[in-house]
């Protein structure tokens, strides 16, 4: 039996990026918070140590600050036909844990999608028509951006993101990117200077006439301090950063922006090593007591909350909701529940380019400093006569040299041996790299469930998640191929080689920690599992905050995103839940 | 509220444990950034000496990093650059007993996008590939083992293995070559504190300056060699040597 606990205003289920904001938000108001977090506390000088953070095997390889599939794994399949099994170790993707989740480890790449994206569905429908999309699942989020645009803000604010503008108010932005929505004032900081590489491509991507411009960044190109008074310092390009803690503390991240703050309220509690189980409804299912959690040595607690907020990361969320039986599971086959719907990714394609002449230095680089060209992003060009919808940033963002993972050769090298040994040498400094993070479009049979045979350490199903990339983001990936070779061959190497995007979707080889949906918000509760203020449609005291929330991913890094919806929701928390606690906020 | 044992906790301490008999269980922080002198976690520099391989694994380990690396004119061999010693020591370690994977049952056959779904550990794996490897090479290479091979028969065989060309029973003899390239490569280009890389004789190589951490003054000199030589974690050599 767990030991029942002291009550609090609010409980907030994991110490991330979301919990940290929210935590920070509801305290401001005098409400009594506690974060349970199920990793470890961790801090820059000690667990983000300088004397030994450049350590690729362990950080980057053997994957230290992340979460290890032994205290929770998931399954995987590609299609409902086939029979999933646990990722035994993770690969395509990485969880994080402990204070600071995976923003503790993260690169940096911070966008806002665009108005089109957060209406996906009614603008491809008027634009397009709707047999575009027949084969798709694309939903609208039930937020504009213009909704959305003071969160953004205030996101890239409490971080000191560095970039340029490209749309102030409407007015196009020299050096900025062309395509971006209005917004309403300049990135709190200039771009970081760049490298050799990311220059390079620039020129290149200018001379077939497309508009590169710096990738918005949460590596600060200077030192800074933040609207809550809390000081950055200058990124080092250190070449250590995803995958690392900075240890420089010019990386944005909880510790870095938020927690010097909130760890020092007294209305504020942070529970560490505790793992939630569940959230605790009462009997009628309609409202959350509490949630129950258990910690290192095995305790259950109990501990009792006016609200819960789920800031666990995503598919975190989304487990969690299904274990606490908190709205109904999705079905692919009558496409009826919601959680677990949509669950979407990242369509992503690269390309090497290797010379002769060149050094680029490759080590010297950071998590987020670099060029993107944005001009076959989202709805940026007319798909009219083309064969799909969506699209991709095109990215050179050379985020390192650490050789145990870049020690790039031409097709052909034999992989030991004197050969491989002077490829490897005569590659090293002189090969240029770029990429295509393309959009991820909801489809059917892409989804979330619990896994009907493999348990975590307590006992519990699993997550298991179906997903291969829609046919849609195929085609659209390999016309962004395409683009990229024009790119490509502008620069002129002795050769270049693609790394196309096709199916099926592998566990294995990292892609990105973007992983959305399974808690989708809309207007509708038949097909979404959160409203507008990703408030629970089915218990309104429960609020699920993440990039679960996305219908549908974009060509873009989430956090921006993620970081604006846990203002957004916050702000709703505020200033109208508060009023009249347990109402929901949207009639459904 | 809570109001009372919140007072308690900012007052008592930044850092307090929830304590039920005397045992330690979640930690509570509130009120305070806590923070510990000498809290942190560095690696500690590997010794000497042998951890897992037995004396004739490691004989035959040492062979094999030696031709997947071999000493030339760019580089020591593998397994003067220590690439033996560290896999010794991983295999030591929670990488050999996989104790960060999951682990439970059932076991089955996936479909390559599942990943490796095979119960045997990487130390298990080496401890029972290497005696597969060598029954195998005393059967058809006339009594001897891979060590005692020439270098040639040596570099054909593991070809072979690369190939999966190589019968060792119930052993998939691709996916074990694919280990041992793996770990070669993880200590030649490791940081020294693991036992390989030893003098930093990879990095050296490629041009690869380890553990600098600041390129500020670099950054925009395109096109042009970083001019200095690399750090590790543990310093580099000519820190040790006073005046
Ligand atoms: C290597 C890497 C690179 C990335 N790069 C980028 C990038 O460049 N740009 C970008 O936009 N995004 C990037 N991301 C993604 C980014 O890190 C996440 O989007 C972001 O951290 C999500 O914030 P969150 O609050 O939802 O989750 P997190 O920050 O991960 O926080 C969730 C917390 O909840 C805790 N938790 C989970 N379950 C429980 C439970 N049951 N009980 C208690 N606590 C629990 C976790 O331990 C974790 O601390 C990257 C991620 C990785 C791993
Ligand atoms: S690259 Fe910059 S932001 Fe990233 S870890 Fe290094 S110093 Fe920090």
């Amino acid at each position: 039996m767990a030991r029942k606990l002291p009550p609090k205003d609010v409980v907030i289920v994991g110490l991330g990026w979301t919990g940290a904001i929210l935590a920070h938000e509801l305290t401001e108001t005098g409400l009594d918070v506690v974060a349970i977090e199920r990793g470890p506390w961790r801090d820059t000088a000690t667990d983000f140590n300088i004397g030994y953070m450049q350590d690729e095997l362990r950080y980057a390889v053997r994957r230290d600050l992340f979460l290890q599939p032994a205290q929770e794994a998931m399954t995987m399949r590609n299609t409902t036909s086939q029979t999933a099994l646990p990722m035994r170790d993770y690969g395509s993707f990485l969880p994080g844990t402990g204070v600071g989740g995976a923003g503790v480890h993260w690169n940096g790449h911070t966008w806002r999608f665009w108005q089109s994206d957060f209406e996906t569905k009614s603008h491809l429908t008027q634009r397009y028509g709707e047999g575009r999309i027949a084969d798709l699942q694309v939903q609208d989020w039930g937020v504009t951006y213009d909704e959305m645009e003071s969160a953004y803000d205030r996101f890239e604010y409490l971080c000191g993101i560095s970039g340029k503008a490209g749309n102030l108010n409407g007015n196009i932005q020299e050096g900025g990117n062309p395509f971006e929505s209005a917004r309403k004032r300049e990135y709190p900081l200039p771009p970081m200077q760049m490298p050799y590489a990311p220059t390079l491509f620039a020129e290149g991507a200018k001379s077939v006439g497309y508009h590169p411009f710096p990738t918005p960044s949460a590596n600060l190109s200077k030192s800074y301090v933040n609207p809550l008074g809390i000081a950055m310092g200058q990124c080092t390009m250190c070449g250590f950063c995803e995958r690392f803690g900075c240890a420089n503390y010019s990386k944005s991240s909880a510790q870095t922006t938020i927690l010097p703050l909130l760890m020092r309220k007294s209305n504020f509690e942070a529970r560490c090593n505790s793992e939630v189980l569940q959230v605790n409804l009462d009997g009628a299912g309609k409202m959350a007591k509490g949630v129950t959690y258990i910690d290192s040595s095995g305790v259950e607690w109990e501990q009792p909350a006016e609200m819960v907020l789920l800031c666990a990361y995503g598919l975190h969320n989304a487990r969690l909701m299904m274990l606490s039986k908190i709205g109904k599971i999705y079905d692919p086959q009558t496409g009826e529940g919601t959680v677990g719907r949509n669950y979407c990714y990242q369509t992503n394609a690269g390309i090497q380019l290797f010379f002769e002449d060149k050094n680029f230095n490759p080590f010297i680089a950071s998590g987020a400093c670099g060029q993107t060209v944005d001009d076959f992003n989202g709805d940026a060009f007319d798909h009219g006569s083309l064969d799909f919808v969506g699209g991709a940033g095109i990215n050179c963002i050379p985020t390192n040299g650490r050789p145990i993972g870049f020690r790039p050769t031409p097709p052909g090298t034999p992989r030991w041996g004197s050969a491989w040994k002077k490829a490897t040498k005569d590659n090293y400094l002189s090969t240029l790299g770029f990429s295509s993070q393309g959009s991820s479009y909801a489809a059917r049979g892409n989804y979330l469930d619990l896994d009907p045979t493999y348990k975590d350490r307590f006992g519990r199903p699993l997550l298991r998640m179906t997903f291969d990339f829609p046919d849609n983001d195929i085609r659209m990936s390999h016309w962004v191929s395409d683009r990229m070779v024009e790119i490509a061959k502008a620069l002129k190497p002795k050769q270049y080689v693609e790394a196309r995007r096709n199916k099926s979707w592998n566990s294995v080889p990292y892609q990105s920690t973007h992983n959305t949906g399974g808690a989708i918000m809309g207007a509708d509760p038949k097909t979404s599992a959160v409203n507008k203020y990703l408030q629970s449609w089915d218990v309104p005291n429960v609020f699920v905050i993440g990039a679960s929330a996305f219908p549908q991913n974009a060509g873009k890094n989430p956090t921006g995103t993620v970081g604006a919806l846990a203002f957004h929701a916050a702000d709703a928390i505020r200033n109208q839940y508060l009023r009249n606690p347990g109402a929901a906020l949207v009639q459904a | 509220m809570a109001s009372t044992r919140r007072q308690f906790l900012t007052s008592a301490a930044a850092l307090s444990f929830v304590t039920i008999a005397s045992q330690t269980y979640a930690q509570t922080i509130s009120g305070a950034l806590p923070w510990h002198p000498f809290a942190g976690d560095p690696p500690q520099p590997s010794l000497a000496g042998w951890y897992f391989f037995k004396p004739e694994e490691a004989r035959v380990i040492e062979a094999i990093v030696d031709r997947l690396i071999p000493a030339d004119d760019l580089s020591v061999g593998g397994r003067d650059a220590g690439c033996a010693a560290f896999i010794d020591r991983q295999l030591a370690g929670s990488f050999g007993n996989s104790s960060r994977l999951y682990t439970q049952g059932p076991y089955a056959k996936g479909t390559p996008t599942q990943g490796y779904q095979g119960e045997a550990t990487p130390a298990m794996r080496y401890r029972a590939g290497l005696a597969a490897i060598d029954a195998y090479l005393r059967k058809n290479k006339n009594d001897r083992g891979f060590a005692q091979l020439n270098a040639q028969e040596q570099d054909d065989f593991l070809k072979t293995l690369e190939a999966g060309k190589v019968d060792l029973g119930a052993i998939d003899g691709k996916t074990l070559f694919d280990l041992f390239l793996q770990n070669t490569m993880e200590g030649f280009f490791a940081d020294p504190v693991y036992g390989g890389n030893r003098d930093m004789v990879s990095w050296k190589m490629i041009g690869f300056p380890g553990a600098r951490y600041d390129y500020r003054d670099h950054i925009t000199k395109h096109n042009q060699r970083y001019p200095l030589g690399p750090v590790s974690i543990t310093g580099a050599p000519d820190w040790s040597h006073k005046g």
